[in-house]
């Protein structure tokens, strides 16, 4: 986020340089630039990350990250393996709080709410998040318990008829239950990999959370699974907010509307996605979309 | 199909060096395999001469000689006023009851000698077998019944053919006249063996024929019963904490490094250990199962805490992840996930580490678990002894009958330690979960 163009952000001349103008700046302009898309410009923020540095023992992955994740909209992160896309989404729900020596600074707001202060309760937290994972990892329980499991540790279901609704719900949402609906009590690591991701969407999805994070979720699966999230991920955009991580150029191009291009730990360019993939200001997002390194 | 330029130049016909280099690697990889094998057979060799020893020797106490004789309980030995009183009938003198009834068989031996000789192919403890149908059923006082009393250790031997009869009599220990009167009892039909039950059934006694393993099994359960109930939650609370909560620092890592070493350190440390605390500053009772299962519960710690961890470890971490992006706390993905998934894992390692305590000896020795025991132990303070130091005990005892039990001994510890192995096997293999 350090050298741009100009011409191209003529407000970023005109307010102080402090991390915030700078962002706010970026991300309206670069909506803006993108063709038909000015209305997204006023979609609000689910989730606020500003100067977010993150550091595993000594080495620091990220850099000052600035973004915002528009609600009700898929934000794709992309960027070369190794370049903190996973480490950016653990931060927003925490989750790199269970890994030793990883150390975070800067602030990440989730409906303007600083995620990382004392008194916020990280279960809570995360209970309003849901994360689907770059591999699936469903628990060597029976289908339908994956499922259960989260909504009945958060008290979602009154009772057992309300618990079977909602796991239903998400299985159908998940786009799995009429290819399970007839073996809910098998275990779930009986699935086929696809079946088993989307298993994992509906666990995710079971506890009503406001944002989904992906990390990869389709880097397991063959073309026609990832056809089936792909849609799946563009109906469950009107209900949720997404953040996925994908190394699939063409995936993201289809699934989001925002794009964030990272590399070595810096968020290089975030705009809309028509606006990345057809005129990125920046030529390390021109030559990494264009496949000439990565 | 062939490649194009692939002919008659092809690699295949190898130098005279690299043939030679071929021959000498088939030949080194021939000799590895005989060495792989010649070591596997001998090892089951050793086996089984170990299994075979233990076996043939110790069979025979499974089983047990007896006569039959004909036994009146007279009246006026037994119980002279009249009275019935269970106490008195318990104090009468039934080795005169059983000196009447043996002259009574055999009226042809009248030489006091003799007669003493006579009386000595039964065991000591026949008399209190009377006693006990006496006490029993005091209705059979003056009747004469026929009744199968337990022989001597000696007859026993010479009965199950394990004492030779041609050699000199000063070299074995029934005389000529003794063996006599066996081979006249086997002509009466009067000499019989059954499965000894009371080998089971009986603890320990100076006589080796009525010397029986049962005071040792239940000293062992309890012993074994204190060492699960002490070390298993602590042993899995230290695993959990340590694996799932702990911070990763250098006072963690001290505390992995002591506790590994400790799983290494030698057992009769733990029994001085156990001396000094449970004995010496917390006055336990000496020789009691109590400071038996803490001292061993001591010593598996280590073992039980290295098992559980490395269990807990084997979780792959994805579940955990999934655990906590669903919102599960610290506490649940622990109970609800981990722990589940790393049951058998423990399980095996708990039944595998109590495997270690009941072969344990040296540790109780030092806490004076070697005393001689005559009765079974009522609970965890009583005196006791353990299975592995019976046999200690046994295999200590200069009379030859204890040859046997030593061995039977033995093998009633193996078939524990492979019944728990079996269990703990059956248990991973039933278990495991795939991922
Ligand atoms: N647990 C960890 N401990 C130490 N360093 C880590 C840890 N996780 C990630 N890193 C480092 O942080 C940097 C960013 O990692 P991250 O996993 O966020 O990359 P990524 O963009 O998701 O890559 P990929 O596309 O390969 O998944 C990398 O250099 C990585 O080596
Ligand atoms: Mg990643």
């Amino acid at each position: 986020m350090t050298e741009r163009e100009p011409d191209m952000m003529p407000e970023a001349e005109v307010e102080a340089e402090t991390p915030e103008t700078q962002y706010r700046a970026s991300f309206s302009l670069k909506t803006k630039d993108a063709a038909g898309t000015g209305a997204d410009a006023a979609v609000p923020a689910k989730v606020t990350a500003r100067d977010v540095c993150v550091f595993y023992g000594k080495k620091q992955a990220l850099f000052n990250v600035n973004l915002d994740v528009a609600q009700h909209r898929v934000t794709a992160l992309i960027g070369p393996s190794g370049c903190g896309k996973s480490t950016f989404l653990r931060c927003i729900n925490r989750m790199n709080d269970t890994i030793d020596g990883c150390r975070v600074q800067g602030e990440v707001r989730l409906d303007g709410v600083d995620v990382n202060q004392k008194n916020i309760d990280v279960v809570q937290l995360r209970s309003r998040i849901g994360m689907v994972f770059q591999k699936p990892n469903p628990f060597p329980k029976s289908i339908y318990e994956n499922v259960a499991y989260g909504p009945r540790i958060h008290g979602l279901a009154a009772n057992g008829r309300e618990l079977d609704e909602i796991v239903e719900q998400s299985l159908r949402r998940a786009g799995l239950f009429d290819e399970v609906h007839d073996r809910l009590h098998s275990p779930g690591t009986s699935l086929s990999g696809g079946q088993q991701q989307r298993l994992c969407i509906a666990r995710a999805i079971a506890i009503s959370p406001e944002l989904i994070l992906m990390d990869e979720p389709c880097s397991s699966l063959d073309p026609i699974a990832t056809a089936k999230i792909e849609e799946l991920i563009d109906e469950l955009r009107s209900r949720f907010t997404i953040v996925i991580v994908t190394h699939n150029m063409q995936q993201a191009a289809r699934v989001s509307q925002y794009t964030a291009f990272f590399h070595l730990g810096h968020l290089v360019e975030f705009g809309s996605t028509e606006y990345i993939f057809t005129n990125p200001t920046e030529e390390r997002t021109q030559d990494y979309i264009t496949g000439r390194f990565g | 199909m062939s490649l194009p330029g692939a002919s008659a130049a092809l690699p295949w016909q190898l130098s005279d060096t690299a043939t030679r280099r071929v021959r000498r690697r088939k030949r080194a990889n021939v000799r590895f395999q005989v060495y792989g094998i010649g070591a596997i057979v001998i090892g089951l060799a050793i086996l089984a001469i170990l299994l075979a020893t233990v076996i043939g020797k110790g069979t025979g106490a499974f089983v047990q000689t007896r006569i039959t004789l004909d036994v009146a309980f007279n009246e006026k030995i037994i119980d002279p006023d009249g009275s019935r009183d269970p106490v008195k009938l318990g104090q009468a003198d039934y080795a005169a009851l059983l000196k009447e009834a043996v002259a009574a068989s055999f009226p042809a031996v009248t030489a006091r000698q003799d007669k003493r000789d006579l009386q000595k192919l039964f065991s000591g403890d026949a008399r209190y077998e009377l006693r006990d149908m006496v006490v029993n059923d005091p209705s059979i006082i003056g009747t004469t019944r026929s009744v199968s009393l337990l022989a001597a250790s000696d007859t026993d031997i010479f009965a199950k053919g394990s004492m030779a009869r041609d050699i000199a009599e000063g070299d074995r220990r029934l005389t000529d006249k003794q063996i006599a009167w066996i081979d006249e009892l086997v002509a009466k039909n009067a000499l019989e063996t059954n499965f000894n039950w009371s080998f089971f059934t009986n603890a320990d006694s100076r006589a080796p024929e009525s010397a029986g393993i049962g005071g040792a099994l239940i000293g062992s359960f309890y012993t074994l019963l204190i060492t699960l109930a002490v070390c298993f939650p602590i042993g899995m609370m230290a695993a959990v904490y340590l694996e799932e909560f702990a911070p990763k620092n250098r006072l963690t890592d001290l505390i992995e490094v002591n506790i590994n070493n400790l799983a290494a350190v030698p057992s009769i440390i733990f029994g001085l250990l156990g001396l000094a605390i449970f004995i010496q500053a917390f006055h336990l009772p000496r020789s009691a199962p109590l400071v038996g299962g803490l001292t061993l519960a001591l010593m598996i710690l280590p073992t039980i805490i290295v098992v559980t961890r490395a269990a807990l470890k084997a979780v792959p971490p994805s579940i955990r992840e999934a655990a906590y992006g669903v919102g599960a706390s610290p506490i649940q993905v622990v109970t609800h996930h981990v722990l589940p998934l790393a049951v058998p894992g423990i399980a095996t390692g708990t039944i595998i580490g109590m495997a270690r305590a009941l072969g344990e000896t040296a540790p109780l020795l030092i806490i004076g678990m070697v005393a001689f025991i005559v009765d079974f132990p009522g609970g965890p303070t009583d005196a006791a002894t353990v299975l592995p130091v019976q046999i200690f005990l046994w295999a200590d005892s200069p009379e030859r009958g204890f040859e046997e039990k030593t061995a039977a001994g033995i093998m009633v510890l193996l078939a524990f330690l492979i019944l728990m192995n079996a269990i703990a096997i059956y248990l991973r293999k039933r278990f495991e979960v795939r991922w």
